[in-house]
């Protein structure tokens, strides 16, 4: 074990040897202590063991440096093969529409002596190897920001042909882009048949397009746009042109320039008139971009004062994602978003101020805007520690981390998400998740965090398997030394004084109960790690 | 501690018909202890007023066809557009009579005493206001309240019970595995897929585990994490979900099998246990009829069945307290008049909707309703929504919950005349 981990360091220094950035060998005082905590609290799900030394090996900037380059750490073999089992990852959506259909076509098969698995499978084995990813993977300051821009541009594996499309839809439209421009992501997602079906573009025509007739039907625009996937119904659906508003507004309200943005609802339907036409060949059969000239309104538009002159077909989408992807109040959006995620859920003005004029500045190069973030004072600032809570996913992904757990992920797992309120891929509105922590707080979700971390290390979680005494050994084994030990690595920092009394107070409890039966148990050490996961400390990164 | 000022001054009235409390906090050997939060679990839960009313939604997921739910069994334009699937008002597997030109599915038979006590109303016609023929959107807009406005970020539910600094742990629970759209959003409500799931699961440790939680999130820094700790226990050691998920129904009462049942079981357990429930959500799923949909036999007419039997089950549960009881039971859209060639039936727009308990103005078929010849339907095929669905759940809350702010619950909707579902 510790063979492997200094073999995987000494690989480590070495190819950032090659880096053309300055590597420094610890952080610069100006982040202060528990920096190294802080850091990966935010940018990797919190600290495991292999990133918390190689953050300080590599000092803050240049893991942070090497990481944005996507010089990642060595890929373990462990991880390879596990990814190996979730065949689905690397399907196309044609594959995985054919390979796992619907209800009827699967009954159709079994008839044919073939059994194929449900379209569920695919929503399973994608976000078992989002856990995997973020517990273990080389990157995980790109797996937190895959997190954020997915959550950003949010579809949702619920709604029809959707849950063939989102493994795709991470994989080539988020994925590439999170650590290059945001034009290219925005464009990215705008053209990718989930977000194209998510909402509803693929169907958006030019007002005034005649119902075509039968016969034209068959041949042109009817039998494609009736195809819908099993969430809306094929057969019900005449086609209805006209132009759907949906992608527009959101498009302008989320993705861009964000509610506040100054535009208006002539603004929304310039938009829709400019995307008619950006459309699906076929959602199941074939599910591809296809630009539909019929479909597409042909007069000039007019967003938010420029004109978009008449006949420009396609590249009018373009050019209002170029309009889009440059305009302040996008800037000025996405800075919001970034600076509540990475640093309060009540960001420094001053600081979205900054990151606003960087991103404009750079044009939008996400690096540049990261590393001004994490450049930032206020990113390092004493009450910028530890004041937000974690997601559900954070939660369980930090656990797992913390607790060095082997990990392979079961239903279970992702059901134990859902009970917390984070079904994954299945946000349940193209707002995504929340990212403030006041919608994650609730009791229900709460008695779902406290049991997970009972059940985890208990070894009651099929999946996940814990060996605590791995985790921390204690000079004397008595019970103030397993929570300080314990409570050091857990939770990546010493318990408050707070916190430490009321665990050992449990404890003697529980002690006085054994002693009274005149034999002097053991320190229960699951019970310090149950509790110590379930603190309120351990809600919060 | 600080918390003692939630403390309510009322004295605990006496609630003959409820379940002695003391059975229920039988919780988590907290008796006597001098932690922090045993005694405010007492308090909290006489703070709860009992004079008000829980609200209970059934949301079935998939579009119901109303047109089967509700027959309208006179209309000769009902008969012609669905050869196959209509249902007679007399002959076997006739609908049940109703008043005037409507009948009953007849495997909803076990709600007909209701019908008749004048506790069962049905609206018929009521949908969203713009055609929404996508399961996800439309199921997306009844909850949100808020039709044709996608980033709503909260529910009508939820808005409807408003934040209060002293609400009792329990007044809004989903009986679901995750909190439904309609009940997200600031003032506090739970999800738990089964009553028996909502307790800890400390094994042999027990009162430590327990004890260890409550007291590190009493002294939690945090304060949102403090109150939600402060919430959750609260409403564990209340609750003594262990318990309260083994209380059997009311004598003589056997609730159906199958999901709908089960939850209808633990949202009658909470009801019946007093535990300060203003909110309860549950739903019900497999009403995308598009194929052999049947008539009076055939999977609409067992989902019928489950339904009826659950709802029945549950009336006859809660007994006396139906009268502080209202269930609505919604759907996101109705289905196309005319039958498909599969034998089934396709997203539509209209549906109906019931509404059962205390004050309902029930036994009669309310809202605007017409003879089904296409000049009238939506778009040539659909039952239109003549009545849009915010219409009666707003008069429900009126009912329910006297003074809460329906602008605030429903912005920008106005409602027209009275639908009259309350006496």
């Amino acid at each position: 074990m510790r063979l492997v981990s200094l073999c995987s360091l000494v690989a480590l220094l070495l190819s950032c040897a090659s880096s053309p950035h300055p590597v420094r060998s610890e952080a610069p005082p100006d982040f202060g202590p528990g920096a190294e905590v802080h850091l990966l609290q935010r940018w990797a799900f919190g600290p495991s063991e292999r990133d918390l030394a190689e953050v300080r090996a590599l000092g803050v900037r240049g893991w942070v440096e090497a990481r944005l380059a996507r010089r990642d750490a060595p890929v373990s073999p462990v991880l390879e093969a596990k990814l190996q089992e979730l065949p689905t990852l690397t399907m196309s959506m044609t594959q995985l529409a054919s390979d796992y259909p619907g209800k009827k076509e699967r009954e159709q098969a079994l008839l044919d002596g073939r059994e194929l698995l449900p379209p569920a499978r695919i929503g399973l084995e994608l976000s078992a190897a989002k856990v995997l990813r973020a517990v273990e993977g080389p990157n995980p300051l790109e797996e937190v920001l895959v997190d954020f821009w997915f959550n950003h541009f949010n579809v949702s594996a619920d709604k029809g042909a959707v849950r063939w499309m989102v493994t795709s839809y991470e994989r080539d439209a988020i994925r590439p882009h999170v650590l290059g421009r945001f034009r290219d992501m925005l464009g990215a997602t705008a053209r990718h048949p989930a977000m194209l079906f998510y909402l509803d573009n693929w169907r958006s025509t030019r007002d005034g397009m005649p119902r075509p007739a039968r016969r034209m039907a068959k041949r042109d625009v009817a039998p494609t746009m009736e195809e819908d996937g099993d969430d809306e119904d094929p057969a019900a659906s005449e086609p209805r042109p006209g132009l759907n508003e949906n992608y527009a507004r959101e498009l302008l309200e989320l993705h861009t320039l964000g509610v506040d943005g100054g535009y208006s609802q002539q603004d929304v339907r310039e938009v829709a008139r400019s995307f008619t036409g950006w459309s699906i060949r076929r959602p199941r059969r074939e599910p591809e971009f296809f630009f539909r000239r019929r479909a597409h309104d042909t007069e000039a538009k007019q967003v938010l004062g420029q004109v978009i002159p008449a006949r420009g077909g396609e590249a009018d989408g373009e050019k209002v994602l170029d309009l889009l992807a440059r305009h302040p109040a996008t800037a000025r959006h996405l800075a919001t978003k970034l600076a509540r995620r990475f640093v309060s859920d009540t960001p420094p003005p001053a600081l979205v101020d900054r990151l606003a004029k960087v991103f404009l500045d750079s044009d939008g190069d996400l690096p540049t805007v990261y590393r001004a973030l994490i450049d930032s004072p206020e990113f390092w600032a004493p009450e910028a520690r530890g004041a937000k809570v974690k997601t559900p996913f954070e939660f369980v992904v930090s656990a797992l981390r913390a607790t060095r757990a082997q990990v392979e992920v079961r239903p279970r797992l992702v059901q134990a998400l859902a009970r917390m309120g984070e079904p994954l891929y299945r946000a349940p509105a193209p707002t995504g998740f929340p990212e403030g922590a006041a919608p994650w707080v609730n009791s229900g979700a709460l008695v779902a965090r406290l049991n997970f971390s009972l059940d985890l290390v208990s070894g009651r979680l099929p999946g996940a398997r814990v060996t605590l005494s791995s985790l921390a050994t204690p000079a004397t084994p008595t019970a103030e030394a397993w929570v300080d030990t314990l409570g050091h690595t857990l939770l990546g920092t010493a318990p408050s004084a707070e916190t430490r009394a009321t665990v050992l107070a449990a404890l003697s409890r529980r002690t006085e109960a054994a002693s009274a039966e005149g034999e002097p148990g053991p320190v229960d050490v699951q019970l310090i790690a149950g509790l110590l996961l379930g603190s309120p400390e351990f809600q919060r990164q | 501690m600080a918390r003692a000022s939630f403390h309510s001054p009322e004295p605990r009235k006496p609630m003959s018909p409820l379940l002695s409390r003391r059975l229920l906090l039988r919780a988590l050997g907290l008796s006597g202890v001098g932690l922090a939060f045993a005694p405010t679990l007492s308090s909290r839960a006489l703070a709860a007023p009992s004079s008000r009313r829980t609200l209970v939604t059934v949301f079935l997921r998939g579009g119901v066809d109303g047109l089967s739910l509700v027959p309208p069994v006179d209309d000769a334009a009902y008969h012609r557009a669905r050869p196959t699937l209509a249902l007679r008002r007399t002959g076997e597997g006739a609908a049940l009579a109703l008043s005037g030109p409507f009948g009953l599915h007849p495997r909803l038979e076990p709600l007909l005493p209701l019908w008749n006590e004048g506790r069962l109303a049905v609206l018929h016609g009521v949908g969203l206001p713009t055609p929404v023929r996508s399961h996800f959107d439309a199921q997306d807009f009844v909850e949100s309240g808020t039709p044709g406005r996608k980033s709503t970020p909260d529910g009508w539910l939820n808005r409807a019970l408003g934040v209060e600094e002293s609400a009792a742990p329990l007044r809004a629970v989903a009986l679901q595995a995750t909190l439904p759209r309609a009940l997200f959003g600031d003032a506090g409500a739970l999800a738990m897929g089964r009553l028996e799931e909502f307790r800890l699961r400390v094994g042999r440790r027990g009162a430590e585990a327990t004890r260890g939680f409550a007291a590190l999130y009493a002294g939690a820094v945090d304060e949102a994490l403090r109150t939600t700790g402060q919430g959750a226990f609260d409403a564990l050691s209340q609750l003594d979900a262990e318990h309260l998920s083994r209380l059997p129904p009311t004598s003589g009462v056997e609730y159906p099998r199958g999901p709908l049942g089960q939850r209808l079981g633990d949202i009658a357990r909470l009801i019946r246990g007093d535990v300060g429930l203003e909110v309860a959500a549950t739903e019900m799923g497999g009403w995308d009829t598009h194929a052999a949909q049947g008539a009076a036999t055939g999977t609409f007419a067992n989902r019928c069945a489950e339904l009826a039997g659950a709802l029945s089950a549950f009336a006859r549960d809660v007994g006396p307290l139906l009268e502080r009881v209202t269930v609505v039971v919604l759907t996101e859209f109705g289905r196309t008049v005319r039958e498909n060639g599969s034998r089934g039936t396709d997203h539509g727009v209209g549906s109906a909707m019931l509404v059962l308990g205390g004050g309902v103005k029930g036994g009669q078929v309310h809202g605007r309703f017409e003879s089904l010849t296409p000049d009238r339907l939506q778009d040539g095929r659909d039952v239109p929504a003549w009545t849009d669905v915010r219409a009666p759940l707003a008069e429900v809350l009126r009912a329910c919950r006297p003074g809460v702010d329906l602008t605030r619950v429903f912005p920008g909707f106005t409602p027209g005349a009275p639908l009259g579902l309350f006496a």
